[in-house]
């Protein structure tokens, strides 16, 4: 994959999003996106005729993000814990039920379809599924252009080249132009989807596990070319998913969500090699290892291994969310929802939200909770 | 799998022009290979030929009347001695059969039995395929409000679909065109055809567009959870491009089917009601109204009741395989 090459000249009002990416310079200065307290409860209705509300899903309940500019911000957790929902609340294509998003300075949390109208052609979204992401009546033209024509975008030298000029970004043939979904494999349409989210010129894309349903072979292409774009463009990325490898791969700072919170937020090296939070140290152990990873001198891995799945967002548990699958859970766990703070001992900007955080290293001890293994 | 090269490094700002020798790829559209996998399809070409076969013959019945020398209207039988005998029935075998009347006389009246039958299919024709317009174009907004929709007004067009099915249609029918004449014709008028024609067209319509709209809905429930509905929401699409430019595509695939299978359907329907007196009146040719005079005459004249009968059998078979083909060719993933 070329690293560099003819990005400069597609976005060169980019150079101030640039400056930003990973240095001090940039984390002072008014994030990109913020989130405070942002929630999302699903009700959950009962009654035929008369409907009533018997419970709420709590989905989301109460993050908190910053994502700066043309940063990777990583989010990761089980299956339910609430990730892609905080993806679509950010991408706008679901109502938030409490705290805000704000977007360059500007509060888009209720905007309508009209307000957002300046602020959509700025936050994308790359979907998870590759083959329900493209419309299969459209060519790969129409679809790359249905976003500018949205938009009213008329870019020099048409729109028509323009979609030539992204289908060749994102390393497809700009032949295959009038060519329909269906003819193209799953790493293919996901780069279409690519060309698609930037076809507005993005400075966020929310990327909803958009390498977890292709072969692995071509996930690497697929990341490495959003990687690209990140680089060069200078793109920001909420990237969801629950590839810890891809993760560490792909992003600046990583945040681990556990049933609709964030348990631990830091950068990329802090949070995986010297983690806090139970979870996080949980999740990083149930990442298979393929050779004799481990560094010499430092032992090996520690393994654990959880019992039983993730609660019901239903009815979360009082105080911290993850007691009920914690070792090292008492009372005050239960009595005490955990403050997400920057412990001691930590980087600026590790954030951990536990009353008896673990050790800051991922090697040597095992704590085997499944009584399936034990 | 081959990844294409990634983007050609072109620093001065413009892509490389393009090589006028390679032509330009066009990739073949869904509704191209359907067309492609339709043709292959035995069944479904000789069914399309009979189709046109009986749509050219609806269209062209005026050039067949004037080429043939007859209209259905004239009273052969009673106006040249020797055709019909002293009972009104043919005297010739076979209803009648001649070299000047190929399909025979109508009993009693003595009319042309090929010129009704020829004219009989554009009445049929002209009723179901308004009916069936009407019945698509319903259905279509009623299935896609409802399922884009969602919520209270899902709710209530569901009951009325609901409703709308359960109703005893054919009863209703024969028992509203009464009340229906009561209402538009004084008692010493003549019911106008119109008047017939029209009420048929709504009263098909009314209790026929429930079906097309649920399945319809259906598909626009699952269609509006699919990603691609998500992403033209994320660059801002109004619902309306969501509609039309996003969900209508899709939708064409089952309402092309469902129209070609309601086509016959409303055909009996129509000829059904004809048959039970309250369909198209005389002098109108009609399917339908043929069958019950050959039912009252059948004993002696079983010819008369064999042509409407036969053609409406053909037609409607021929139409149905139609409809099957063109599903089978829309998805070639259901095997029969």
């Amino acid at each position: 994959m070329k690293e560099t090459g003819p990005m400069e000249e597609t976005a060169p009002e980019r150079d101030t999003a640039q400056a930003g990416t990973g240095s001090a310079a940039g984390r002072a200065a008014e994030p990109l996106l913020e989130l405070s307290g942002l929630e999302k409860h699903f009700p959950i209705t009962s009654g035929l005729v008369f409907k009533r509300q018997a419970g709420r899903v709590h989905a989301v309940d109460g993050i908190d993000l910053t994502v700066h500019a043309g940063e990777t911000l990583g989010l990761v957790g089980e299956s339910g814990c609430g990730k892609s929902t905080t993806g679509r609340l950010v991408a706008r294509l679901l109502e938030p039920t409490g705290g805000s998003i704000r977007y360059g300075g500007r509060d888009i949390t209720h905007a309508s379809r009209r307000e957002l109208r300046p602020i959509r052609a700025e936050i994308q979204m790359i979907f998870q599924d590759p083959y329900s992401s493209l419309n299969p009546r459209h060519t790969v033209g129409g679809i790359i252009r249905g976003p500018m024509e949205i938009n009213g975008i008329d870019p020099p030298g048409g729109r028509d080249r323009r979609v030539r000029e992204l289908l060749e970004i994102v390393g497809l043939n700009p032949e295959h132009y009038n060519r329909f979904p269906h003819e193209f494999s799953g790493g293919q349409r996901q780069r279409i989807g690519v060309a698609r989210a930037l076809a507005l010129d993005p400075r966020l894309i929310v990327a909803d596990e958009p390498v977890s349903a292709l072969d692995v072979s071509i996930q690497a292409q697929v990341v490495n070319l959003l990687q690209r774009l990140q680089r060069e463009l200078g793109i920001a990325f909420l990237f969801i998913a629950h590839d810890l490898a891809v993760v560490r791969h792909f992003s600046q700072r990583v945040a681990v969500m556990y049933l609709g919170k964030i348990v631990e937020i830091a950068d990329r090296d802090s949070l995986y090699e010297r983690p806090r939070h139970p979870y996080t140290h949980a999740l990083l152990s149930a990442v298979p290892e393929v050779g004799l990873e481990s560094a010499p001198g430092t032992g090996p891995r520690e393994r654990i291994r959880l019992a039983g799945d993730v609660p019901s967002p239903i009815a979360p548990p009082s105080g911290c969310r993850f007691r009920t699958r914690c070792w090292k859970a008492q009372e005050k766990c239960a009595a005490e929802e955990p403050p997400l703070v920057r412990l001691e001992g930590n980087r600026e900007g590790h954030l951990t939200a536990c009353h008896f955080p673990e050790a800051p290293t991922v090697h040597g001890r095992d704590v085997v909770l499944d009584p399936a293994l034990a | 799998m081959t990844i294409p090269a990634p983007a050609v490094a072109d620093h001065s700002g413009t892509p490389a022009p393009k090589d006028p020798e390679t032509p330009e790829t066009v990739g073949r559209s869904p509704g191209q290979l359907m067309w492609l996998r339709f043709r292959r399809d035995r069944t479904g070409m000789a069914s399309a030929a009979i189709v046109l076969f009986f749509l050219m013959v609806a269209a062209l019945a005026p050039v067949i009347s004037t080429i043939y020398g007859k209209d259905p209207y004239t009273l052969y039988g009673q106006d040249v001695p020797g055709l019909l005998n002293e009972y009104g029935y043919p005297v010739l075998p076979n209803g009648g059969i001649s070299s000047e009347f190929w399909f025979g006389i109508e009993p009693n009246l003595g009319r042309d039995v090929f010129m009704q039958l020829v004219y009989g299919i554009r009445t049929s024709l002209l009723i179901a395929a308004a009916a069936t317009v009407l019945v698509t174009a319903i259905g279509i907004v009623m299935g896609i409000v409802a399922g884009y929709a969602g919520g209270r007004t899902d709710y209530a067009i569901g009951r009325l679909i609901d409703i709308t099915l359960s109703f005893p249609a054919t009863l209703f029918i024969i028992a509203f065109m009464p009340v229906v004449e009561n209402i538009f014709v004084s008692p010493d008028e003549e019911t106008p055809v119109w008047l017939r024609a029209v009420t048929l067209i709504i009263m098909l319509t009314a209790f026929q567009w429930a079906g097309i709209a649920r399945i319809l809905r259906g598909q626009v429930l699952s269609l509006r959870e699919r990603e691609f509905v998500e992403a033209a929401r994320v660059t801002g699409a109004s619902p309306a491009r969501i509609v039309f430019k996003e969900l209508l595509p899709n939708l064409w695939t089952p309402i092309l089917i469902q129209a070609t299978l309601l086509l016959p359907a409303l055909v009996t329907a129509e000829a059904a009601l004809s048959f039970l007196g309250v369909g198209m009146i005389e002098p109108i040719p009609d399917w339908g109204r043929m069958f019950l005079r050959g039912t009252q005459v059948y004993q002696n004249d079983i010819t008369y009741l064999m042509f409407p009968g036969i053609a409406l059998v053909i037609f409607v078979i021929a139409f149905n395989l139609l409809g099957d083909s063109v599903r089978d060719a829309f998805d070639p993933k259901i095997k029969r």
